[in-house]
């Protein structure tokens, strides 16, 4: 692959929730660890997924990376800014080109604005377009999704659960951004919809050279949309590949048990298939375990575990992971 | 081995403001001692409802169950009154649904709450009612099941809670166990252990299963065999192998299709079936995939097919055109 530029890095991103007590003089009693120190980059059109399960922090770090929440620490860079120092109006510039589709297609769109009113806001705010050309642009973008034009003003309840997520990510087009940070655009789909929506994406990052940033907890669809893939567990990354390697070659304990959970659509495969089954649920991030953060559910847990916590180091060129005993699991 | 519940014709109908919905259409199915049904489909194709209705637990009004019969043990569940269908339900027949925090209620202990079905059915004393729930608990793992039946419902996590949702639909010995959605809200890892305790418990105990689900992932391992709904009907019926490998309706071969695959390493485009669900606000008097269809013909809009063997041993689909050809069925 020719040499790829990283549009987005992202270096020890922390964010925890402060936990207050009291009623009038509030003072913290602890904090949520949703993101523990969190480091990546993606790459200007490529598609970064994001998985892991509920908790494990994915949303947070979408969100912090477009600044609606401000990182604890850590860096956000993109395209040569750090996100986390801007402020005003700088920032809602820069703010622009990152852009957010989320998961329920329903309560994101104003239930009172016409799907026109709702597309063409953010060009309003931004003041990008106006006039005759804004209302161009938004029978533009209704085409782009497949919509018809002819729906800019009927309102969202008109429409079913695809056809909303279409309007939504029409609006994050609006402003033509350069990365779409797409959380669970798809979970609250039909089956038989969710495919038109991700052949959407598909098309749309071909065709307007886009990058995202895909979360979701469904391993399968993640890995058919992205190139390479992060695993989070309770707020850290434990591995990052290419999208074949990490399901040829899993190397974190963890890893290794989410993708033997996923089950295959196919009888002749299940029935042989060798399960790992994981003990016990995930540990509160309130008081996260020690050294690694698996290591209460990880079958190869040794002291060193507890006591020091594992970098995210590469193991093979491209293929990151956060386990001590990397190495040994990486040899096959 | 012989059937235990036999469906014909069940037809469940909502009335509401913006007209009758035609939840369930005539479903016709029956399941045998021992196995495991799935049944799958997309939201609104009629799953719960036709579940519900077996159990009398359609809100009426505004639905009722307008047609049909469900034989069990030689008596038409329909035709129960709710007095006479609660020494069934719970029992004999037990659900589990999707959503156990909904299903609990939280200001009872847990083990209360294990304990009761068998209480209620059993007439027995409370303590052995609850030495009962503690065994149950333990048979589905809760960890120190002694101590954790003092708790209440907000102490369990979201799997533990489903695994409480087991042990109390298991706890009578049911002969058949339905689980609408039991895994839905749960992480896959979380859904993998629930999965293996079901198997398990399915293989000691021996009850037939009825599993719904929108994942036909989840169900490719666990089902003997498969109902595919679509629109209130059942439009595919096969042996789960017979269902994957070769799938006869277009609906079922698209479901399929759409479907990523983890063991695919080259990018295949996904298909989509274009189009959405029907409103069921008429009963059709033709196929209801037809506005969907990429192969309907004359003949599906004028009649509805009705489930036809046409593949293999016990593999039935409603549907006019041959799938392998394209062509009207002779
Ligand atoms: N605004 C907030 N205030 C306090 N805690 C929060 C807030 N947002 C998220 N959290 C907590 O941070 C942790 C990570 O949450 P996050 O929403 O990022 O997880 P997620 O991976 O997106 O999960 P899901 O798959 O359920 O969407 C959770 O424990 C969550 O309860
Ligand atoms: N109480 C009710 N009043 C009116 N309509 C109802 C009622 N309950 C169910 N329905 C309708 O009956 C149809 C079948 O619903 P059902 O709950 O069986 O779907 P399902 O297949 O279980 O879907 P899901 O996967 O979303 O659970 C739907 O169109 C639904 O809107
Ligand atoms: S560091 Fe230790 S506990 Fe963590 S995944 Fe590796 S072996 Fe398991
Ligand atoms: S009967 Fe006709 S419309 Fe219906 S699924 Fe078959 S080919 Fe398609
Ligand atoms: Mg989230
Ligand atoms: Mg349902």
């Amino acid at each position: 692959m020719a040499e790829r530029e990283v549009l987005l890095h992202v270096e020890n991103l922390v964010k925890h929730f402060p936990i207050k007590k009291g009623v009038i003089f509030q003072r913290s009693v602890g904090a949520v660890h949703a993101v523990d120190d969190v480091s990546f980059d993606i790459f200007r059109g490529e598609t970064l997924g994001l998985v892991g399960e509920s908790g494990c922090g994915k949303s947070t770090t979408g969100r912090t990376i477009l600044q609606l929440h401000r990182p604890t620490s850590g860096k956000i860079i993109f395209e040569g800014e750090n996100l986390a120092e801007l402020k005003g109006e700088k920032l809602r510039r820069k703010r622009r080109d990152i852009q957010m589709i989320f998961q329920d297609p329903y309560a994101s769109l104003n239930p009172r604005m016409t799907v026109g009113k709702i597309i063409a806001e953010p060009m309003e705010i931004h003041k990008t377009f106006s006039g005759a050309a804004k209302e161009r642009r938004v029978q533009e973008l209704l085409s782009l999704v497949g919509l018809n034009p002819a729906f800019v003003n009927r309102y969202p309840h008109e429409f079913s659960g695809g056809q909303r997520q279409r309007i939504g990510v029409a609006r994050a087009l609006a402003l033509e951004p350069k990365l779409i940070v797409c959380d669970e655009p798809i979970s609250a789909l039909d089956v038989s919809i969710q495919a038109q929506v991700v052949n959407l994406l598909e098309d749309l990052q071909k065709e307007l050279n886009l990058t995202y940033l895909f979360i979701a907890h469904d391993l399968s669809m993640v890995r058919h949309i992205s190139d390479r893939i992060a695993v989070m567990y309770l707020g850290i990354i434990v591995e990052l590949a290419d999208r074949n390697m990490l399901y040829q070659n899993p190397i974190h304990p963890y890893s290794q048990a989410l993708l033997s959970a996923v089950p295959f659509p196919d009888p002749f495969i299940e029935e042989t298939r060798e399960r790992i089954i994981l003990e016990g649920d995930v540990p509160s991030p309130i008081n996260p375990p020690s050294g690694c953060r698996f290591r209460t559910r990880c079958r190869y847990a040794e002291d060193i575990c507890a006591a020091e916590r594992p970098a995210l180091s590469e193991v093979a060129p491209g293929h990151f992971c956060a386990c001590h005993f990397r190495d040994r699991f990486a040899r096959k | 081995m012989g059937d235990i519940l036999q469906v014909k014709g069940l037809e469940t109908q909502f009335r509401t403001r913006n007209g009758t919905i035609h939840a369930v259409n005539g479903v016709s199915f029956a399941i045998r001692e021992g196995e495991t049904l799935g049944i799958v489909g997309e939201s609104g194709c009629g799953k719960t409802v036709s579940m519900m209705s077996l159990l009398g637990l359609i809100p009426t009004p505004p639905g009722k169950v307008v047609a049909g019969e469900a034989l069990f043990e030689g008596v038409d569940l329909l035709k129960l009154n709710n007095d006479q269908m609660r020494k069934y339900r719970g029992s004999k027949i037990s659900v589990v649904f999707q959503d156990p925090m909904t299903s609990f209620n939280p200001v009872l202990t847990i083990g209360r709450q294990t304990a009761e079905p068998f209480m209620i059915h059993n007439n027995c004393s409370k303590a052995e009612a609850y030495e009962r729930a503690i065994k149950y608990l333990e048979l589905v793992g809760i960890p120190n099941a002694k101590d954790r039946i003092h708790e209440y419902p907000h102490q369990f996590s979201g799997g533990m809670r489903q695994r409480v949702m087991i042990a109390m639909g298991l706890i009578c010995e049911p002969k058949i166990l339905i689980a609408d959605e039991p895994t839905t809200a749960l992480d896959v890892t979380i859904q993998a252990q629930i999965v293996e305790l079901v198997k398990r418990l399915r293989d000691e105990l021996g009850m037939a299963i009825i599993w719904i689900t929108h994942d036909l992932g989840i169900i490719a391992g666990l089902a003997d065999r498969v109902n595919v709904m679509y629109g209130g009907y059942i439009i595919e019926t096969a042996p789960v192998k017979s269902l994957y490998a070769n799938p006869q309706h277009p609906y079922t071969i698209g479901l399929l299709g759409s479907l990523p695959r983890m063991d695919e390493l080259s990018y295949r485009r996904l298909t989509s079936i274009d189009g959405l669900p029907p409103t069921l606000l008429e009963k059709p008097t033709y196929c209801p995939f037809e506005p969907r269809c990429p192969h309907a013909v004359a003949r599906c809009r004028s009649e509805n097919p009705t489930l036809v063997n046409r593949e293999g041993d016990e593999h039935y689909v409603a549907c006019w055109v041959d799938p392998k050809t394209g062509k009207e069925y002779k």
